[in-house]
């Protein structure tokens, strides 16, 4: 029970992980349809984003506030990744529209591999490691000698997740913005019609996707404190998985798709094996697209001719 | 400037502003991955280095390169928008007749020219490492090619077949012994059967999920090699793989060797010889078969699967039928180029069949064009070749720096090339199509009159 408990604060924390990065999958396949397979390796280059401004604050600035660092951090990284998020789909998600239908996914993948190597050329193959930012933790209670316990990162982690899909949802459901988006997601060229800019609402999804696709990368960086280049790739295909699992273009289906994936993880690791902790995200993807394609919050999509 | 009718005045205020505003692009861009690099010192620590020539350098090359393009391209490209739809020169076409030919005669001689002009010594290196690594490539961009360019499947998860096929020689051979002639085929049908088994629960879904979920399964299958160590020996992987006999007569110096036999001198080049016409015999058997394919009925529902998978089905083609012949088919071409590649190396381990390999393949296939064969086999003879010479271009260390190391930009260029072509030319260098039907003459038609539907 109290192993259950604290694999269960384990597995929301990673959960709320890859529902960050879910939301940018779900949010951009709602929006132009496109599996965006680049967008984990977006989340990687803002965890290297995350990890320049943090080393610039700590050693160059000398900040010694964590907090502060940490705010800073974030806003940097959100900042810089929107702007590399912006500029990929300008140039190579933008030009395809009205391509093949494989078109814009093929160019995706080729952004993919270009950004992980771009940053394995940059910054070098190995793995990058800080020393912990943020460190200690509460003890919950102590049942048979093992303290369940939630450590100060993890609560930053939620808590920082909770603020920032309160701030999110009001976007979208509340505001102009999100108007226009949820109008382009049915159907752009009526909403073209009735003066919604479509290009710009586009544009703007691709920057929300990568702000929390940063807050993500920051958040990753300071749980493990650890990153290498090739960290977009398996979160990547979670975050997808978790995104399918809760239905593909449905927001909240994405968040509890992504804890719904973070729990499996864990709970498969504590009980079962650690070795296939990857295979058993990854069968839950085929399963889910095999046997419930629309995910749980998800419309059927029907084929139009 | 050439002053045509047509020809439009570049708007030289307009050029700059579009310089300057992709300079701090770039400069917003490249500022903290090129700008700063983190290292680790004597004491393992992170520390920060900035490299602010390079990034200056880059950012030039960006503001620089957006002004040659609104001042030299964009000019070009409009007139030539303008120019009336040229039909192909008679050279093309007759370069076209004849390509085919001549690099099929080109590649049988090849061990040859290299022999004569580089001897033996450095002749081994040139067709095992270029030759056999080139065909191997081809060999699987055609195999994929039937797949992806035929069928219409994007299928991100090659590799996982040309794993299994590699696995199955190297276990099979090394536990009971088995020939490689007798294994090749065996290989292949593995291979196969497990398209046919991964296939069958995915092959109803939409052309974006099946990519992903086939990247899944090759995951799958790749964790699955590195975990179960008892069979496969894990990361360490399989050694000392027999290697192949030329039909019984194995290649070495000894009483009953190769050489021996035919009373030539002993040479390891004897094997690399034998291996290069091993995998151009695979190769040419997957173009041919291909080929014919393509003329046969499940050829034709192939292409028609690719167009409009809707109309398909209301002309009662059985999609999911279809769609697992060709991936079944694609999986066997990749199980035989897994088993030659294990008996080639005689050393496999999981290292060698990772996504970046899926990819690799994937994007020889997009840049030669889905569904061409040539185009197909001249991206691999570019991409896998040109990183082979790339290796040996010494005076590029003379520009860069000792530690400059050209293959490390492989992928770069790779990745950076398929968003490149999907935007300028989405069919692939070589864009045409041969037509399997047609009523009077056969004419080869430009692939952007075919429209590819939901695939």
């Amino acid at each position: 029970m109290e192993v259950f408990l604290q694999q269960l604060i384990n597995g929301i924390t990673l959960g709320s992980i890859y529902g960050l990065i879910a939301i940018g999958y779900t949010m951009v396949f709602g929006i132009i349809g496109m599996v965006n397979f680049a967008h984990g390796d977006v989340f990687m280059v803002s965890a290297f984003i995350a990890l320049v401004a943090f080393l610039i604050l700590v050693s160059f600035l000398g900040v010694s506030s964590i907090a502060l660092a940490l705010f800073v951090v974030l806003i940097v990284a959100m900042l810089f990744t929107s702007l590399v998020n912006w500029t990929i789909e300008r140039l190579a998600y933008r030009p395809l529209r009205g391509s093949f239908r494989l078109a814009p996914l093929i160019s995706a993948i080729g952004m993919s591999i270009f950004l992980s190597n771009f940053v394995q050329v940059t910054q070098g193959p190995r793995n990058k490691s800080i020393p912990p930012m943020v460190q200690g933790e509460f003890v919950l209670f102590t049942k048979n000698d093992y303290p369940v316990t939630l450590s100060h990162k993890q609560l930053i982690i939620w808590v920082v997740t909770a603020i920032l899909l309160a701030c999110f949802w009001y976007l979208v459901a509340k505001t102009s913005l999100g108007r226009a988006q949820r109008a382009c997601e049915q159907d752009q060229k009526m909403a073209a019609l009735v003066g919604v800019d479509v290009d710009r609402t586009i544009s703007i999804t691709f920057v929300i996707a990568a702000a929390l696709a940063a807050v993500a990368g920051t958040l990753y960086l300071m749980y493990y404190g650890v990153v290498s280049f090739a960290d977009g790739f398996v979160p990547g295909v979670k975050a997808f998985t978790a995104a399918v699992l809760g239905g593909i273009g449905s927001l909240p289906g994405a968040v509890i798709g992504g804890i719904l994936i973070g729990l499996i993880e864990t709970l498969w690791s504590a009980y079962f094996s650690i070795d296939y902790k990857d295979v058993a995200a990854f069968s839950v993807l085929a399963i889910t697209l095999i046997f419930l394609p629309q995910g749980l919050f998800g419309r059927p999509d029907v084929e139009k001719v | 400037m050439a002053t045509g009718a047509h020809h439009k005045r570049v708007d030289v205020a307009r050029a700059f502003h579009d310089a300057g505003i992709t300079t701090l692009l770039a400069f917003g861009l490249f500022l903290p991955l090129v700008g700063f690099e983190t290292t680790t010192n004597i004491r393992n620590d992170l520390i920060l280095t900035t490299r602010w020539p390079l990034l200056f350098a880059v950012v030039a090359v960006a503001g620089l390169g957006r002004l040659a393009y609104s001042f030299l391209i964009e000019p070009w490209l409009s007139q030539r928008a303008l120019r009336p739809v040229a039909t192909t020169p008679t050279w093309r076409a007759y370069i076209g007749k004849w390509f085919t030919p001549f690099a099929i005669g080109f590649v049988i001689v090849y061990p040859a020219i290299v022999i004569a002009l580089g001897g033996t010594g450095r002749a081994v290196k040139w067709v095992d490492n270029f030759g056999i690594q080139v065909l191997i490539y081809v060999m699987l961009g055609w195999g994929l090619n039937i797949v992806v360019g035929l069928a219409g499947l994007l299928d991100l998860g090659y590799v996982a077949f040309y794993a299994v096929g590699a696995y199955s020689y190297a276990l099979l051979a090394k536990t009971f012994g088995l020939a490689f002639w007798i294994l090749l085929p065996l290989a292949g049908i593995l291979a196969s059967f497990w398209g046919i088994l991964l296939g069958f629960p995915v092959l109803r879904l939409r052309g974006d999920y099946l990519a992903i979920v086939t990247l899944a399964f090759g995951e799958i299958i790749r964790i699955v090699i590195i975990n179960w160590v008892d069979l496969t020996n894990g990361y360490a992987g399989i050694t000392s793989i027999p290697r192949p006999t030329f039909f019984g007569i194995p290649f070495n110096s000894e009483e009953n060797g190769f050489a021996a036999v035919f009373g030539l001198e002993f040479s390891p080049i004897h094997r690399t010889i034998f291996l290069y016409y091993v995998i151009l015999g695979l190769a040419l058997v997957t173009a041919f078969v291909t080929i014919r394919l393509r003329r046969l009925p499940v050829g034709r529902a192939w292409e028609a699967l690719r167009e409009d998978e809707v109309a398909c089905r209301s002309l009662g083609i059985n999609t999911t039928n279809t769609k697992l012949t060709a991936f079944a088919m694609g999986a066997m071409f990749a199980g035989f180029a897994g088993s030659f590649f294990a008996a080639r190396q005689g050393f496999i381990s999981p290292e060698s069949f990772t996504f970046l390999e899926s990819a690799t393949i994937l994007s020889i296939v997009v840049l030669g064009g889905m569904g061409s064969q040539i185009g197909v086999a001249i991206a691999a003879v570019v991409m896998i070749g040109g990183t082979e010479i790339l290796r040996d271009l010494d005076f590029l260390k003379d520009i860069f720096g000792p530690t400059f190391d050209p293959t490390q930009y492989r992928m770069l260029l790779f990745g950076l090339a398929m968003v490149l072509i999907m935007i300028w030319r989405p069919r692939g260098l070589i864009a045409t199509r041969d037509p399997s039907v047609f009523l009077k003459e056969r004419k080869a038609i430009a692939a952007s009159l075919v429209k590819e539907g939901h695939g």
